[in-house]
């Protein structure tokens, strides 16, 4: 059985984004990239699929500038076989992501895409389940625990007011949510040994994908600031703080 | 203009959410249906027909339709948007899962989280774990969006729409219901409750989580939310996560106990009316965003705020 991950590069989870001061953007410059952290889930799935001996190749793909190549090569470090590369200068929106991921589908026929729920940097949680509506394939979102077997996957999925679980016929999308595994850490070993690892670098224009952008950002400003609060003494102080501000 | 609401409701009940999207869908266009898709919904569907400023709500049933199944969903609405320029969802984990099937299939974008309308075809919604506020404009000719409930005050009860019947597309082939477990709430839901107590990771255990965060919401009449650290160790059901990838809430009063406050975790409640945090730590960052902070060991500050609430008569 084949997976395939894909990705995405992003400002790393613990650096606090900063608005450019003309409102047109996030300031990225000298900022620390890392791999989207439900895309590290989504690699470790596949791997431990694999290492359980139901998967037989992880490849992992990635759309983004040459940099994307570095998380590519985290991924393979991992545990993921191969990868590609699709190289582009430009932010693509979820629908055209999706659209170049559907391309790559059609050249690599996986049973399974196994991918993050959300990118932490738009926060838009749109691109699998697109990916799953353009390829007529069922989909299991926000996964939090996911058994393959052939032709079915049997999902547990974080859903409003606790789990669901689902059985989908392959090929399918599964999204993962933070309780499906906890990543592990590539080894020194491993970083030497995916340096070695096949990747393979296409050209956006190459796939004939319509990625024209569908929203025009007009601008990108800081949020309201909260006023600066106080420290109460006591648990008395609190309360009667409350009272005055007119919550209790 | 027509814009169609997709009601949140559990098949009992519709959920407040739904009232709050209305709102916004109202900033779009005085047009406002609302699509209630589920199984033995119809109670669903006559409170939302009381809603003001809907002209009429569309009750299709079906079994997967009751179970949320994403592809029922799109089968159901894809061919509905033919009368309709925009459709506005919930951004609930249930509308989170839907929505962008219907945007690719009609292939156009899924505006997600909107906190604002400008106009009708430009809106604001948050990214970077709500760091920025993005402006965009869409040029696609239906706009498919999911809406932040907590940014939009619900739309009052009074009217008396029509419910209209319509037909539950075929099941899917593909996609099977095995099962669901869903915790049993005896407490206001989190996403809509004016008072929310949230626990982390120093509660060490889920029967500590119980013994010091469910007596003092109950005392409060407060929903239970937690961090992500608190869920991941069990001391609390998933469903509790408040966050940047779990809810977010924005309730009259939060109170943070034993939470440092990581930008994931503030993403999802920093704009709660009044904050309270209860930490040992000063420097907690949770700190910089409470109104009102407390440093101290929770294990004396919240008997000491039990004990203050009924001396003033809680
Ligand atoms: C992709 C991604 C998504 C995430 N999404 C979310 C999300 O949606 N929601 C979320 O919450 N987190 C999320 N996180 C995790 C987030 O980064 C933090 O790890 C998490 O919020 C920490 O939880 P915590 O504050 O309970 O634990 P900690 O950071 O460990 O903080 C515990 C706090 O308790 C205090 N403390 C300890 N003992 C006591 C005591 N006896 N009395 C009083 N105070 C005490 C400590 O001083 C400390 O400040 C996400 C992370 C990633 C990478
Ligand atoms: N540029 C990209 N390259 C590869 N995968 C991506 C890219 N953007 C998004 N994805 C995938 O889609 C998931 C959800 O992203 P989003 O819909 O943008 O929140 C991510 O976790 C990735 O698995």
């Amino acid at each position: 059985m084949k997976v395939l991950v894909p990705v995405k590069r992003v400002i790393d989870y613990n650096v606090k984004a900063r608005v450019k001061s003309d409102e047109s953007g996030i300031d990225l410059a000298n900022v620390k990239m890392s791999m989207n952290p439900f895309c590290e889930i989504a690699v470790e799935e596949a791997v431990r699929q694999k290492e359980k001996g139901v998967v037989t190749e992880v490849v992992a793909v990635s759309i983004g500038p040459a940099q994307a190549g570095e998380t590519l090569r985290t991924a393979l470090a991992v545990g993921a076989d191969r990868a590609i590369l699709v190289q582009t200068s430009e932010d693509l929106e979820p629908l055209a992501i999706a659209k170049v991921l559907k391309a790559i589908i059609a050249l690599e026929n996986p049973d399974v895409v196994i991918m993050g729920k959300q990118a932490i940097d738009g926060d838009n949680n749109a691109t699998g389940q697109m990916l799953a509506a353009l390829l007529d394939w069922p989909q299991a979102t926000f996964a939090s625990a996911l058994e393959l077997a052939p032709g079915k996957a049997t999902v547990t999925r974080e859903v409003d007011g606790g789990l669901q679980t689902l059985a989908v016929d392959l090929p399918a999308i599964v999204t993962a949510d933070l309780r499906l595994n906890e990543p592990r850490y590539a080894s020194l070993p491993n970083i030497m040994k995916a340096k070695k690892k096949e990747l393979v670098i296409k050209e956006l224009a190459e796939l004939g994908v319509d990625t024209a952008p569908r929203l025009k950002v007009l601008k990108v400003a800081e949020p309201p600031k909260r006023g600066g609060g106080i420290k109460v003494e006591t648990a008395t102080d609190l309360v009667a703080n409350l009272k005055t501000a007119g919550v209790l | 203009m027509a814009v169609l609401v997709i009601a949140d409701h559990d098949n009992a009940t519709l959920k407040d959410s739904t009232e709050k999207t209305v709102t916004a869908a109202l900033k779009l266009s005085g047009d406002v249906d609302i699509l209630v898709a589920g199984k033995g919904a119809k109670g669903v569907a006559d409170a939302a027909a009381k809603i003001t400023g809907v002209r009429k709500v569309l009750l299709a049933e079906s079994d997967e339709l009751g179970e949320g199944l994403a592809e029922s969903l799109e089968a159901l609405v894809v061919p509905l948007m033919n009368g309709y320029d925009a459709v506005l969802t919930p951004a609930t984990s249930q509308g989170k899962n839907f929505s962008p099937r219907i945007a690719a299939k009609l292939d156009v974008a899924q505006i997600s989280e909107i906190v604002d309308v400008v106009d009708a075809s430009t809106f604001i919604r948050p990214i970077y774990a709500g760091n920025a506020l993005e402006t965009v404009q869409s040029s696609d000719a239906k706009k498919v969006i999911t809406v932040r409930p907590t940014a939009f005050k619900a739309a009052a009860d009074g009217g008396s729409a029509k419910v209209e019947t319509i037909a539950p597309p075929a099941a899917p082939a593909k996609t099977h219901f095995v099962d669901q477990k869903l915790v049993k709430l005896e407490r206001p839901e989190l996403s809509g409750a004016k008072i929310v107590v949230s626990g982390g990771r120093a509660m060490g255990s889920a029967e500590e989580f119980q013994k010091v965060i469910e007596p003092l919401a109950d005392k409060l009449g407060a929903a239970v939310g937690a961090s992500r650290a608190a869920v991941d160790a069990g001391y609390a059901p998933n469903d509790y996560q408040v966050g940047q990838t779990g809810k977010v809430v924005a309730p009259e009063l939060y109170i943070a106990i034993g939470i440092s406050g990581a930008i994931q975790h503030l993403a999802g409640m920093k704009d709660s009316k009044v904050i309270v945090a209860i930490n040992k730590d000063a420097d907690a960052p949770i700190f910089q965003v409470a109104d009102f902070g407390l440093v101290a060991d929770y294990k004396a500050a919240v008997p000491d705020l039990m004990a203050a609430l009924t001396a003033a008569g809680k």
